[in-house]
């Protein structure tokens, strides 16, 4: 094991992907020169040239779709979005070429490709560079979402994305580029997509998120074990599509108890799909309502006191297991 | 690589179709081959008389409900599939919007494959999925119709920057209509393409209309002009003259490979038909007349079969045979469409995802569901 920050890992997963194969290549806003807007390209532009690594115009819908081209001829295209908040403007060549392409072209042409950046919010970023991008690319068959909330997920997922050969939006956090973690020294360290992590093991209510949340939710089960000797336990679902849905409802029938956490907004949301598959799969095992902690239902207010309201946070989380424990 | 083109400028030009053209006519029948040979001449016109009966054919199968949803026709444009696809290889590579059944067929796609496509048909060289918006065929290279207006240029950046990565000796050519180059996407690719000089060429077919509204009521300047800011050279062809756009579609592809970048090319043409079948020919945004005037003076397949004759390269009983000949392979299209069987239901799960990962779920439909799928 080695101790790194959650952008190195992420270097480490690019660096080594592209050293194993000549078909993967880096495109997007200020990948190569400036070393990547939060620097998790650094260095790669001198390791691998600017045939590899590519500063793109601000252009997301163009270079996205430049880039569903090229993984249609075979080239396995990392697409960098400097934030996916500017990737709405990109998501018709998302929705309608890349996570299509396969099944209109009845499995002639697919697109081996990643569209990569942070989602979510950072800190006072307000409305337009703080928000969620799950939802929108969860909701449409074709395309996989990969969510990591750790380095070695981090790492391990997104070697996992560059060689599974669909297109797959990997969603990371500014707020997680720092953060530190162990990552395993195997050279070849790869988590295989739909399998989710029991982050805390727990019996008396289970959290269940993804991504950035992830910390938000330890912090939470922590608190919890501490003050009340409650004993939460937290499950990080890693990949939304493919989604392990069995590790999900195997912890709600042992805990008979569950609330959702995530970063975006709570209608028709991640939590939304992950209630409606627990009531079909353990309703029987179910001793309390479902409840989801999510954003607050409006845009990302500036003023720090507001986003403080706005955002997901250990508190509510806490008081949501308290509810449906009846305590 | 030297940029020699900061200053890019517009080759060649015909008069706008919306003028006068009946001139333009009279000229070109004297201009003679435009240097094609007589064998390439004559297999051009038997190409175009292939896409109109074909396309015919699919008219009327549309007319009697074997063929649904949109259907786009090209009649009256199909010197514009013939005489920018014949130039090219096998391995370059094509892709089109969705009036693409003859750009199909030129690139390579048996007529019918494309025919049981639009049927909905397992044989259908989009396995019945695609339908007439979505042809592919990978092994002839045909990368899609696309039916997002726009959607398939950067695409075709993509694909030509695939071609630079790996240093081939290809190239692709893009269709797409009049209206896309008011689509951000197109003006997104262009530029990359100029600033990574990728290997393609892009094609307006322009035929005037965007669906119901001509292209002169939304925009300023003309389609010539679109990509001389992104230092493209541009060319202007007559595509009614299939001769013209052959000969300039051979000196592009080989400007092409040779490295000199990207080409835009704005070529002239007319839809004889509506914009697809459930819209009328004429109406409130063109006359009667204007079609009509079109179809007895600029129609792509008279206009040879006329300078063939000129030149001595074509007699009636010719043109008889290769006509009975297209009608003959639009039939049998028709008839092995007609008889195809319809895609099994399991088809509808499958393809979804080139790689159905060992773990976790990826379908969420809770229906029943064959396990290929999961």
């Amino acid at each position: 094991m080695a101790e790194m920050t959650y952008r190195q890992a992420l270097n480490e997963a690019l660096r080594e992907e592209m050293e194993r194969d000549g078909d993967v290549f880096l495109m997007g806003e200020e990948v190569a020169e400036y070393d990547g807007a939060y620097k998790v390209s650094k260095g790669l532009l001198d390791e691998f040239g600017e045939r590899r690594v590519v500063d793109s115009p601000i252009s997301e819908l163009g270079f996205a779709g430049l880039g569903v081209g090229a993984a249609m001829t075979g080239l396995r295209p990392v697409i960098e979005f400097m934030t996916f908040n500017f990737s709405i403007l990109a998501l018709d060549q998302v929705i309608n070429s890349a996570a299509k392409m396969h099944y209109m072209s009845n499995g002639q042409i697919g697109c081996p490709m990643v569209f990569r950046g942070p989602t979510g919010a950072a800190l006072q970023l307000s409305a337009q560079h703080s928000q969620a991008c799950e939802t929108w690319y969860v909701h449409s068959p074709g395309i996989k979402l990969v969510t990591p909330g750790t380095p070695a997920d981090a790492k391990g997922l997104l070697k996992a994305s560059i060689r599974d050969n669909d297109p797959v939006a990997f969603m990371e956090g500014e707020l997680l580029y720092n953060l530190k973690g162990e990552v395993p020294d195997d050279d070849d360290f790869v988590i295989p997509l739909g399998v989710a992590d029991v982050k805390k093991e727990g019996d008396d209510v289970t959290i269940i998120t993804h991504g950035k949340m992830v910390n938000v939710a330890m912090q939470a089960a922590q608190k919890m074990e501490k003050d009340d000797g409650v004993m939460a336990e937290v499950v990080d679902l890693r990949t939304l599509r493919p989604l392990d849905v069995d590790t999900v409802i195997e912890s709600v029938k042992k805990t008979n108890r569950a609330v959702y956490l995530e970063e975006g907004w709570n209608f028709l949301g991640v939590g939304a799909q992950i209630v409606s598959l627990i009531q079909e799969e353990a309703f029987d095992w179910l001793d309390a309502p479902l409840l989801r902690v999510t954003q607050a239902d409006v845009p990302m207010p500036y003023a720090k006191n507001l986003e403080n309201l706005a955002k997901p946070n250990a508190k509510r989380v806490i008081e949501a297991c308290n509810r449906v424990m009846y305590r | 690589m030297e940029r020699g083109r900061s200053r890019a400028t517009v080759q060649g030009g015909c008069d706008d179709v919306t003028t006068d053209m009946a001139t333009e006519e009279e000229k070109s029948v004297t201009d003679g081959l435009h240097g094609v040979s007589p064998d390439t001449a004559r297999q051009l016109l038997r190409d175009m008389l292939l896409y109109r009966r074909f396309e015919e054919k699919a008219e009327e199968a549309y007319a009697i409900g074997k063929i649904g949803g949109f259907c786009h026709l090209h009649i009256g444009q199909e010197g514009v599939a013939a005489g920018c696809i014949a130039p090219l290889r096998e391995s370059d590579y094509a892709i089109s919007a969705y009036r693409e059944h003859t750009q199909a067929i030129a690139k390579g796609i048996e007529p019918r494959r494309v025919m049981a496509e639009l049927f909905g048909r397992a044989a259908g060289c989009s396995g019945g999925k695609g339908g007439s918006m979505h042809l592919f065929d990978i092994e002839k290279r045909f990368m899609g119709g696309h039916g997002i207006v726009g959607g398939q240029v950067p695409l075709a950046s993509g694909i030509a920057f695939s071609i630079r990565y790996r240093e081939l000796d290809e190239l692709v050519i893009c269709f797409m209509g009049d209206a896309a180059v008011n689509q951000g996407a197109f003006h997104e690719a262009m530029n990359m393409s100029a600033v990574w000089d990728l290997p393609a060429i892009y094609i307006v077919e322009n035929n005037a209309y965007g669906m119901g509204t001509a292209f002169t009521r939304v925009s300023r300047n003309p389609i010539e002009e679109k990509a001389l800011s992104y230092a493209i050279p541009t060319t202007v062809v007559n595509g009614q003259d299939v001769l013209e756009t052959y000969s300039t579609f051979t000196d592009l592809a080989e400007k092409v490979r040779d490295g000199e970048g990207p080409q835009f090319v704005d070529v002239r043409t007319y839809r004889f038909k509506g914009h697809s079948m459930s819209d009328p020919v004429s109406g409130t945004y063109r006359s009667k007349e204007e079609v009509e005037s079109r179809v007895e003076n600029q129609d792509p397949i008279a206009l040879l079969r006329e300078k063939l004759f000129d030149a001595d390269e074509l007699d009636q009983e010719m043109l008889e045979e290769f006509d009975a000949e297209a009608k003959e392979t639009a039939q049998e299209a028709f008839d092995f469409a007609d008889a195809a069987d319809a895609p099994e239901p399991d088809e509808l799960y499958r393809d979804v995802y080139a790689e159905l990962n060992p773990n976790g779920r990826l379908f969420f439909d809770g229906l029943d569901r064959p396990d290929f799928a999961r």
